[in-house]
């Protein structure tokens, strides 16, 4: 117990700032269907569009069924798609950036070539050309992100460690005669979480907006499911009413990327 | 710009070979997109015969289909074929109504670069004097305000501010129509209400990603120390950023416009789709939705080369910036 609190206090604060935003929007993927007042997809009432009341919280959606509860369904397949989609682009990316310590230099050039090339195709494309194929399902989703941000953050991280190599303090420790994996866990290591953590922040947001524009399409998530994107669009209609079932998910999704953008920027000045 | 050695100063040869270098990485960059694609659109799990035909379909009349889009010959064989087709012009022909794809694609694709170009004419200038003004009067309210609101702009999806122009000039002002119908123009007041909606929501997204690299640029270019010198002359910050600064980050300004103004596509895409504008991204949209392969592989070749032209133009501009700085 008192290692974690140790560990807090050395954890900057733009890092703690942008942790605990990340979990608090992780908590209410993981809980907020389980407060949800009606299943997802039962119709409460024969107003569609209608207002906010006690009955609906937050109006009904276009078939009447009650927003409040799809919304909280919504955040949540929003939130893990692309938390999943960032975690496993970051676990290939140090994967891929231990391995190719150790691998012949050929290799590690034809990675950074293959990975130059996948940035030359716009990330939305690649959604598309993935989507016409093999279709829209959560797990085809999930892998096709992870692969359209893995160069990105492939290149950052290693320009990064490149540059923590370089350091007096890695030389310092090379001339205690610290072992390897000691000057990697407790050296190389804790200096990039920062710049890392930002990264991912930077990289779920991208993810949040890719799959919210694929679903406004109609080309992400389908129902039953239903994300933030399909969300709004299933209730485009509402537009000329001004009805809170378009203009809240999307308040919601400013909420998310906003907030999220925001909190890192304030961080890197 | 290729290096003659000997006859030229040690400073362009150099550029020149990091041209030539730069064009070569785009040219591999080229040939990764084409089989990409390729590899995407045909490798991956999930038959075209049998997505086509749906659920119904008798094990006959798929096989009778593959052997009618060669999906029976070997995927090198098809990928000589398809490969060598895009190249000369030939991209195939639609699997839904059957006409060449070419057909389909160049009148789309004339609308969009309309459709790009109007949005390049309107937002490059804006983008420059809100960039340029933030460097003069950092720090100070209008920088904060810009800052603050490109910073909401880009991390917001497109269709988010599509709505909401629709809301504000549609459904509130109904000064414009909410659809486009390029059919329809015969005046330039025509014109201007039917490209309004598309163009300021493009434009404002992309205006959002200029301004902020703008005047990242700028910023760097005054933390020089001639700049110092000059701030120690006594002169006004807003002379110092146009005379002195701007002369010397007119390459990565450039950088910068290109760059943002090859991220426009993302947002083309959506925007097409919701103002109905007949353009080649929502054609492509439309094809991934019926699986018409051969026209989704035109269109993402298209883009993806506009896309590789205008990165590869702006780390152009950067590398002949850099040496013209070397050599001054």
């Amino acid at each position: 117990m008192r290692d974690l609190f140790a560990l807090r206090r050395k954890i900057p604060p733009g890092t703690r700032r942008i942790l605990t935003l990340l979990s608090a929007w992780l908590l209410l993927a993981l809980l907020g269907p389980m407060l949800a007042p009606h299943p997802p997809g039962e119709i409460i009432s024969g107003e569609v569009f209608g207002p906010v009341s006690a009955h609906a919280w937050l109006g009904t959606d276009y078939l009447g069924r009650d927003l409040c509860s799809r919304l909280l369904w919504g955040i949540r397949y929003t939130v893990a798609i692309c938390m999943m989609s960032t975690a496993l682009s970051c676990c290939a990316r140090v994967f891929l950036g231990i391995a190719t310590t150790v691998t012949p230099v050929w290799v590690e050039r034809v990675l950074g070539r293959l990975m130059d090339g996948l940035l030359s195709i716009p990330s939305l494309l690649f959604a598309l050309l993935v989507v016409a194929t093999a279709g829209e399902s959560a797990p085809a989703l999930i892998l096709t992100m992870a692969i359209i941000y893995m160069p990105g953050s492939y290149r950052t991280s290693r320009a990064l460690a490149l540059r923590i190599v370089r350091m007096d303090y890695i030389t310092a420790a090379r001339a205690r005669g610290e072992t390897r994996s000691f000057i990697i866990l407790r050296e190389i290591l804790p200096n990039m979480t920062d710049p890392l953590l930002s990264d991912i922040g930077l990289r779920f947001i991208y993810a949040v907006l890719l799959l919210s524009n694929l679903s406004f399409l109609g080309l992400g998530v389908q129902p039953p499911m239903v994300d933030l994107g399909s969300l709004v669009r299933e209730n485009i209609l509402g537009m000329a009413y001004g009805a809170p079932a378009v203009v809240v998910p999307t308040l919601v999704i400013a909420l998310l990327t906003v907030g999220i953008n925001l909190t890192l920027d304030r961080g890197r000045v | 710009m290729k290096g003659r050695p000997g006859s030229l100063i040690a400073g362009r040869s150099v550029m020149g070979r990091l041209v030539m270098s730069r064009l070569g990485a785009a040219g591999f960059s080229l040939v990764f997109v084409i089989v990409t694609i390729f590899v995407i659109t045909s490798a991956l799990p999930g038959d075209v015969a049998d997505t086509l035909l749906g659920q119904g379909a008798t094990p006959e009349a798929t096989a009778r289909l593959r052997v009618a889009l060669h999906l029976d010959q070997p995927a090198w064989l098809r990928f000589w074929h398809w490969a060598g087709g895009m190249l000369t012009g030939d991209p195939g022909r639609s699997l839904l109504t059957g006409h060449p794809v070419s057909e389909l694609v160049l009148p789309r694709l004339h609308n969009s670069l309309l459709l790009a170009g109007a949005t390049a004419a309107v937002s490059v200038p804006l983008a420059l004097a809100a960039g340029l003004a933030c460097a003069m009067f950092r720090g100070g309210w209008f920088d904060r305000i810009v800052t603050f609101l490109t910073l909401a702009t880009v991390s917001v999806p497109v269709f988010l501010i599509a709505t909401l122009a629709v809301f504000v000039f549609a459904v509130q002002l109904k000064i414009v129509p909410s659809l486009s119908d390029i059919g329809s123009i015969h005046s330039v007041w025509q014109f201007i209400r039917v490209f309004l909606m598309p163009v300021l929501t493009l434009t404002s997204v992309t205006v959002a990603q200029m301004v902020r690299m703008i005047r990242a640029c700028m910023i760097d270019v005054l933390s020089a120390p001639y700049i110092e010198m000059a701030v120690l002359k006594g002169l006004s910050p807003q002379r110092i950023v146009l005379l002195n600064a701007l002369p010397n980050a007119i390459g990565p300004v450039v950088n910068a416009i290109a760059l943002s103004l090859s991220s426009l596509l993302g947002g083309v895409v959506v925007v097409e789709t919701v103002f109905s504008y007949p353009g080649m991204a929502g054609l492509m949209v439309e094809s991934v939705a019926a699986r018409d392969i051969p026209v989704v592989q035109c269109c993402a070749l298209v883009f993806c080369v506009a896309y590789l032209a205008l990165t590869t133009a702006a780390d152009i501009v950067g590398i002949a910036s850099a040496s013209r700085k070397r050599d001054a």
